[in-house]
């Protein structure tokens, strides 16, 4: 069953098309893999589908419904989370109030008069969620850190521990790889794929580490130059000489 | 070989807390041309910038004709004779084909030489010279290509810097770029061809350096693709 | 409608001055990325010193020597000292932390150029202009030589900007600094030394400008010059502070729509006698609500932006119980202490002093709110007291409402206009809601106040001190003790705000409202949460501030809520600490204790002790950029770090400030 559908996605900036008519599809509890050369507009279309960027042309279908110009906080509402590149963590907070304030976001509890009330109290089944996503992502020794202290790799999983406590339908990972090591990026990888088994969520991630995507992704999309020019099971879409030709540059 | 012009020695490098580049060695001889491969992400982009003095190395150092240049701010680095043509748009688009070229030849030769070399600069490309007073950012990528290496032709520095020179360029003028290189290099210029795309790059470069995850994972005699794939693409 | 038309040419030598500030604001945003709002201080400095050149009485120097020196070497001084000593180091800040810079430089410059032992605080008598100012008949016209010489300037200035942006060398670096200082240095050209150009040329702009509006005014005073600035901010607003051109049209525009203004509509009513003045404010207002495309400019098109380094953020501290436990038992000590010299040492004098400081505490914790948990920089934040404490007046005068109760719909009352001034919010961010807030304190003060339905009748009003179980809180000593448990009490709410759900997400917007929207939190609903939860804190601090002074008003106003002392509160906050209430406790008590123990315990005059605690916390903002999180929290956090080293904990217990976001390398 299609969970998410884009079609016809285009977007100029300036008179440069970014994104060219690009379909993109993904099915409940799918993981998708994204993929293309620097700049093939992979970040662009992850803003145009959450709503950061209005696209020029095209629709979006999040179960079946059109999401037109709903705002990113709409979006995330319906169930759509992401992390993010170039990291959105919250300066100054804890990993565990991460996870808070995405939880009660989520079930839009809390607000100025139970501040007041009950003094901000942390419910013990707030806490059991939090530490429930935690340790499941290995952060429990990191709960009480502040994110600014955290290594990159960390703070990616925060990131996705922020997402994951929405209980979303459909998790955008921007580039989750970008600036680990391997080793750190084998932990992240072997992590969301145990997240991923009990959970009923899609995954649609943009990624350079092709090893990466091989590992979690059972089908990818190529972006080159804003087009989609290859999509399918992943090793046989890695093995398309159109594909090599894009990362390599080989014309032969 | 002669002595190296360019030496980096243990450059580390990063954004933050980010750490983009690791422990880096790179050496470019006088007259050489070395390309730095490396899939997406790998820290090529870094090399580039610390190299030219955009960004400061944590710890290591680059030297460059015998001196040591990491700490100098860029400007000195570039009238050392180092040209960084960076990744993406290198011209500026709020500023004429013609201006784009005057900033830096005024700066390294006085107005009036200046305008002696722009000249060249047409004459070598005559399609810059008909959108000579036209606005860079409006020139298409080939172009805004060619304005940029026009500027190198006419006034080659000792070192050049290229980051991803053929993205976003079609293949035809891949090919005529490569050529525009390859006779910066007879006029005694060595090359750091900063590419994710191989193909022509190891055409021109007599070495090459492999980055992974920041890290050096190769250097020495250029490999053949479908080695480098293996490098680029597999498990490392 | 002959009149009609000389009304507007009379309005172009006002409107040539205002074009001149916008350029310079337009040209320094262009390439430094500073929306300078210290240009309409250093305007005066300028007009400053050529009129104490000119002044018989001092130096009495000839025209050309005083403009030489005032105008072309001053004011390019004043700039390059700027750019050198502070934006220099603050390229790769925020511009919210440029902007507090430029605030408290605001704030200072004023005050230091009044100091008897440079220019003097004496007020001046309308100054000689550069040329006479004898009315002279120009094609029906009346004008004169001085206001024809202003015209002549501005546009020659104008003209010569654009000589050199099109046709020089170094105009042609700037430009190419404007689009990316990073790719200029690549060409070799030291961008840094551009940039110290554009700003001495953008001082040497508003110099020119004071130098030139000064006659027009009646009198020499920094006041004036506040004016200048936000018609000049207007202009550039229009302008997107991106193009000259648009800024020299724009200040051109708001000068003749004032003069139509003053001209064409009739002199006896409140509202049309306030437009005149208030025209700048309500265009920048209307600007920033409405004017498209201000947003799309914000963040440039360096392509190369991602090289420099990320600034350094606040927080990234978290406290060991230890220091919160240290924390309470000191407050707890320091409360009785407090309460023992309330009752027995204190006299009058320093009763009256402390009652201030405590009442303006309270009301700095509005500032916590909106600036330490939202991020937002309010400039409004005297208004919303100001709006409780009329409302207070007005209430208790009208009704008879007790007054303690008075406050509380007071505070309502000044919520709900927070809560309004904070729909612009849900557009508008960073400096631009900045400018905004500071148009409607501008607007405030000029338009509403001097209306009865806010202000009330000419006359003072009285406000009793509250009577409550039995206590009659007339007695000064046991007023403070009420103002301090009213503290206490405003200070816990501000803590349940802070360690709740709404402050972690105020918290977390702070840093990153694209998070906190891919949460399904709407950034829009928690600004104005923020401003209306903010606005309520000063509306009761300034009900209270009216009990305390028995009395509200005009005189009042001007005594404790203008915009100006508005401005100083919010500097003053962020540079001790905006997040934390000793941040505002410090901020309150200084604020009146400074002075008054320079004054009474130093000895130093009055003005004097006035000016220097001015300057001080004007200068204090310099610090922002380095220690975002304010002065006290800096020397706690040290403090924490010290005593955690000496305990040798492991080196986890010592949190480190790492800033989280790692671009990584820049894509297109």
């Amino acid at each position: 069953m299609t969970l998410l559908e884009a079609r016809g996605v285009t977007k100029r900036f300036a008179g440069i098309v970014a994104l060219d008519d690009v379909d993109l599809a993904c099915d409940e509890r799918e993981i998708v893999g994204l993929i293309g050369p620097n700049g093939a507009g992979k970040t662009t279309l992850f803003n145009c589908l959450t709503g950061v960027l209005r696209p020029d042309a095209g629709r979006v279908l999040f179960e079946g419904k059109d999401l037109g110009a709903l705002a990113v906080h709409r979006r995330a509402r319906l169930g759509i989370a992401r992390t993010f590149q170039r990291m959105e963590l919250f300066a100054g907070m804890t990993v565990r109030d991460h996870l808070l304030v995405a939880d009660r976001a989520h079930r839009r509890a809390g607000g100025l008069p139970s501040d007041l009330v009950l003094r901000g109290r942390i419910h013990p089944s707030e806490r059991d969620r939090v530490d429930r996503v935690l340790a499941q992502l290995g952060l429990l020794d990191d709960g009480d850190r502040p994110v600014d202290a955290l290594s990159l790799g960390t703070g990616r999983l925060v990131e996705l521990g922020r997402a994951l406590i929405t209980e979303p339908r459909l998790v955008f990972l921007d580039e989750p790889f970008s600036g680990l090591d391997r080793i750190e990026t084998d932990e992240v990888v072997a992590t969301l794929q145990a997240a991923h088994a009990e959970r009923d969520v899609a995954i649609v991630l943009v990624e350079h580490d092709v090893t990466a995507v091989q590992h979690l992704c059972e089908r990818v999309v190529v972006l080159d130059y804003g087009r989609v020019i290859a999509s399918g099971p992943t090793d046989t879409v890695l093995e398309d000489p159109a594909v090599r030709r894009a990362y390599l540059g080989v014309t032969e | 070989m002669s002595a190296p012009l360019l030496e980096l020695a243990g450059v580390h490098a990063g954004y933050g807390p980010f750490k983009a580049v690791v422990d880096v060695d790179l050496t470019v001889p006088a007259g050489g041309a070395v390309a730095l491969l490396g899939p997406n992400g790998a820290g090529k982009t870094t090399v580039a910038r610390v190299v030219s003095g955009l960004v400061r190395p944590t710890a290591g150092t680059v030297a460059f004709d015998g001196e040591v240049i990491s700490g100098l701010p860029a400007h000195e680095i570039a009238r050392r004779g180092v040209a960084h043509a960076p990744e993406g748009r290198s011209v500026f688009a709020t500023l004429s084909v013609e201006e784009n070229l005057a900033l830096p030849l005024r700066q390294a030769h006085g107005t009036a030489r200046a305008a002696e070399l722009t000249d060249q600069a047409y004459a070598m490309f005559p399609r810059l010279g008909e959108r000579r007073a036209q606005l860079a950012g409006s020139l298409s990528g080939g172009e805004q290509r060619q304005l940029s290496l026009a500027r190198v032709l006419v006034d080659p520095p000792r070192l050049l810097v290229v980051d991803e020179l053929s993205l976003g360029l079609a293949p035809v003028i891949i090919g005529e770029v490569y050529q525009r290189l390859a006779e910066i290099r007879r006029l005694g210029t060595a090359l750091l061809l900063v590419e994710q795309y191989v193909e022509h790059a190891l055409g021109i470069a007599e070495s090459i350096v492999v980055l992974r995850a920041g890290e050096v994972a190769y250097a020495g005699a250029p490999l053949p693709t479908d080695e480098l794939s293996q490098l680029f693409l597999a498990a490392g | 409608m002959p009149d009609v038309v000389e009304y507007a040419i009379r309005g172009v030598p006002m409107g040539c001055v205002f074009a001149l500030v916008a350029i310079g604001i337009v040209l320094t945003y262009k390439t430094s990325g500073v929306l300078n709002l210290a240009f309409g201080a250093q305007a005066y400095v300028s007009a400053a010193l050529y009129y104490t050149l000119r002044d018989p009485d001092r130096f009495g120097w000839p025209m050309v020597p005083a403009v030489v020196v005032s105008v072309l070497i001053a004011a390019p001084a004043l700039g390059w000292f700027l750019d050198r000593a502070l934006y220099r180091h603050l390229r790769t800040a925020p511009p919210v932390a440029k902007l507090v810079v430029s605030l408290g430089l605001l704030v200072a410059i004023p005050q230091i150029v009044n100091l008897d032992f440079l220019l003097g605080s004496q007020a001046k008598l309308a100054p000689p202009g550069v040329a006479s100012e004898d009315p002279i008949y120009v094609a029906g016209i009346n004008t004169s030589a001085n206001e024809i010489v202003t015209v002549v300037v501005a546009v020659l200035s104008v003209l010569g900007l654009g000589l050199l942006f099109r046709r020089t060398n170094l105009g042609l670096q700037m430009r190419a600094v404007v689009e990316s200082p990073r790719m200029t240095q690549l060409a070799g050209v030291n961008a840094d030394r551009v940039g110290s150009f554009a700003w001495m040329l953008s001082s040497l702009f508003a110099g020119l400008a004071g130098v030139l509006v000064a006659p027009l005014f009646a009198q020499l005073t920094d006041l004036d010059f506040f004016g200048l600035l936000i018609a000049a901010l207007a202009a550039a607003v229009f302008a997107r502070l991106v193009s000259i051109p648009m800024a020299f049209a724009g200040g051109i525009a708001l000068g003749v729509g004032q003069a139509l203004a003053a001209g064409v509509l009739p002199a006896d009513n409140v509202l049309s006698t306030g437009f005149r003045s208030v025209l700048p404010f309500a265009v920048l207002f209307g600007l920033l609500l409405f004017w498209p495309g201000l947003r799309d400019h914000a963040g440039g098109g360096d392509p190369l932006a991602g090289v420099d380094p990320p600034p350094p953020s606040p927080g990234g501290f978290v406290r060991p119980r230890w220091m919160t436990v240290l924390n309470r038992s000191l407050a707890g000590a320091g409360l009785v202490v407090f309460v023992v010299a309330t009752l027995a040492v204190f006299d009058e004098f320093w009763l009256r002093v402390i009652t201030q400081g405590i009442i303006l505490s309270l009301i700095f914790l509005s500032v916590t709110v909106v600036v330490g948990l939202a991020g937002q920089i309010s400039l409004c934040q005297a208004a919303f007291a100001a709006v409780g404490a009329f409302a207070t007046a007005q209430l208790v005068d009208k009704t008879g409402m007790s007054v303690l109760v008075a406050m509380v719909v007071g505070a309502a009352v000044a919520a709900a206009l927070g809560a309004l001034i904070a729909l612009p919010a849900l557009r508008l961010s960073g400096i631009y809601l900045a400018l905004a807030t500071l148009a409607f304190a501008v607007m405030f003060e000029n338009v509403l106040v001097p209306l009865e339905a806010v202000s009330g009748p000419t006359r003072q009003l009285k406000v009793p001190r509250p009577l409550l179980a039995g206590i009659d809180f007339a007695n000064n000593r046991a007023f403070l003790l009420l103002c301090t448990a009213l503290l206490a009490l405003v200070a816990g709410i501000v803590l349940l705000i802070r360690n709740g759900t709404t402050g972690r997400a105020l918290t977390a917007m702070r840093s990153s409202e694209l998070g906190v929207a891919s949460l399904g939190l709407s950034t829009g609903r928690l600004k104005v949460i923020a401003f209306a939860v903010s606005a309520a804190i000063a509306g009761f601090g300034g009900g209270l501030m009216a009990t305390f002074e028995r009395q509200m008003g005009r005189q009042v106003y001007q005594a404790n809520f203008t915009f100006f002392v508005g401005l100083v509160w919010v500097v003053l906050v962020i540079t001790l600490g905006a997040r934390t209430v000793p941040g505002a406790v410090t901020g309150g008590l200084s604020f009146v204790l400074f002075r008054q123990i320079l004054e009474k315990v130093l000895g130093v005059s009055a003005t004097l002790a006035g000016s220097v605690s001015f300057i001080l916390f004007g200068l204090g903002a310099l610090t922002y950029a380095k220690h975002p999180e304010g002065i006290v929290e800096a020397q706690t956090q040290r403090f924490v770090r010290l005593v955690s080293r000496r305990r040798a904990h492991p080196p986890d217990d010592a949190p480190t400030a790492v800033d989280p976001v790692a671009p990584a390398e820049a894509r297109p």
